[in-house]
């Protein structure tokens, strides 16, 4: 195995997704090839700090808000359908 | 512990379909449970993919109408948050479309950017690279960092590594095939490494 196939299987060594014998062979081209180690664990790290970091949060103001909005909306529609299904019933009858 | 966590997945899910199930026959209150279970994750998704304050809001009431309005469509083949997911994905995308009319955006045609993914950079990183900066200016490279990222990248790794989605759960949400999806992740997760790097990497003097 080179570095160029330790790449490629990345992804799915960093997820667990791989069998027992690639994974035994990605692990002995890491024991020996400094520079995929390195990529390999500040890539687990780059993956981490972007799982952890809250970047885009929703205040709680603003969800509560959107929240009312989205509700309000919903039963809106919700009535119209019930109106127009009566006026269809009532137009059979 | 995963038996544990398998079992409350399970147990969720049902929950889940019987809150759609509610929310079809008419009961709001049932589909507010829903929105309160996924708002947080919508906005953040619709913020990365727009990368606007503003859309992302517009996209969260959106997202959410238009799943009520077509949840007799939904079918239960799917989880409804990888559903609502792809609905979401969708109205950010028509969103970026109006406001940068004169760039198509589309997340189904492979992505060519001019930095390929052989890494260049490859100093160690600081044990605890984060701790080097305040939460402000943390935040601040974060967000530059990944807003470079090519969009069709960029959706790929927020869904799959910051959402936590499967490689099949994020494939069906962007309507991508499974090994689109992958290279896309490996590329977005070079990308976003060898970029960090330059904040991150270890300095001398640094503690070993």
């Amino acid at each position: 195995m080179n570095c160029s196939d330790f790449l490629k299987e990345l992804t799915d060594y960093l997820d667990g997704a791989i069998d027992a014998r690639t994974k035994a062979e990605l692990d002995e081209h890491l024991a020996w090839c400094h520079n995929c180690f390195v990529v390999c664990n500040t890539t687990k790290m780059t993956i981490e700090i972007y799982r952890d970091s809250e970047l885009y949060e929703l205040p709680d103001d603003l969800r509560t808000k959107l929240r009312s909005a989205i509700v309000t909306k919903c039963q809106q529609s919700h009535a119209d359908t019930s109106a127009k299904d009566q006026a269809i019933t009532d137009k059979k009858a | 512990m995963a038996t544990i966590q398998k079992v409350n997945e399970q147990a969720g899910s049902t929950d889940e379909l019987a809150l759609v199930e509610s929310a079809k026959a008419g009961d709001i209150s049932a589909f507010e449970e829903l929105v309160r279970r996924y708002d947080r994750n919508v906005f953040r998704i619709a913020q990365h993919i727009t990368q606007n304050r503003e859309d992302a809001e517009d996209v969260v009431q959106d997202a959410f109408l238009k799943a009520y309005g077509n949840l007799a469509q939904f079918q239960g083949q799917s989880k409804f948050y990888t559903w609502l997911v792809r609905i979401a994905v969708n109205e950010a995308l028509m969103k970026l479309r109006r406001r940068r009319p004169e760039r198509t955006v589309s997340l189904d045609q492979d992505v060519e950017t001019d930095e390929d993914s052989i890494p260049r950079e490859v100093a160690d990183w600081s044990p605890n690279p984060e701790q080097q900066y305040s939460q402000a200016e943390l935040r601040d490279i974060l967000q530059k960092t990944i807003q470079g990222l090519p969009s069709g990248f960029r959706t790929v790794f927020v869904l799959r590594d910051v959402e936590g989605l499967s490689t099949e759960e994020t494939a069906e949400a962007l309507g991508l095939s499974i090994p689109a999806v992958k290279s896309r992740l490996l590329r977005a997760r070079l990308q976003l490494r060898e970029r960090l790097s330059k904040y991150f990497k270890r300095r001398n003097g640094d503690a070993k």
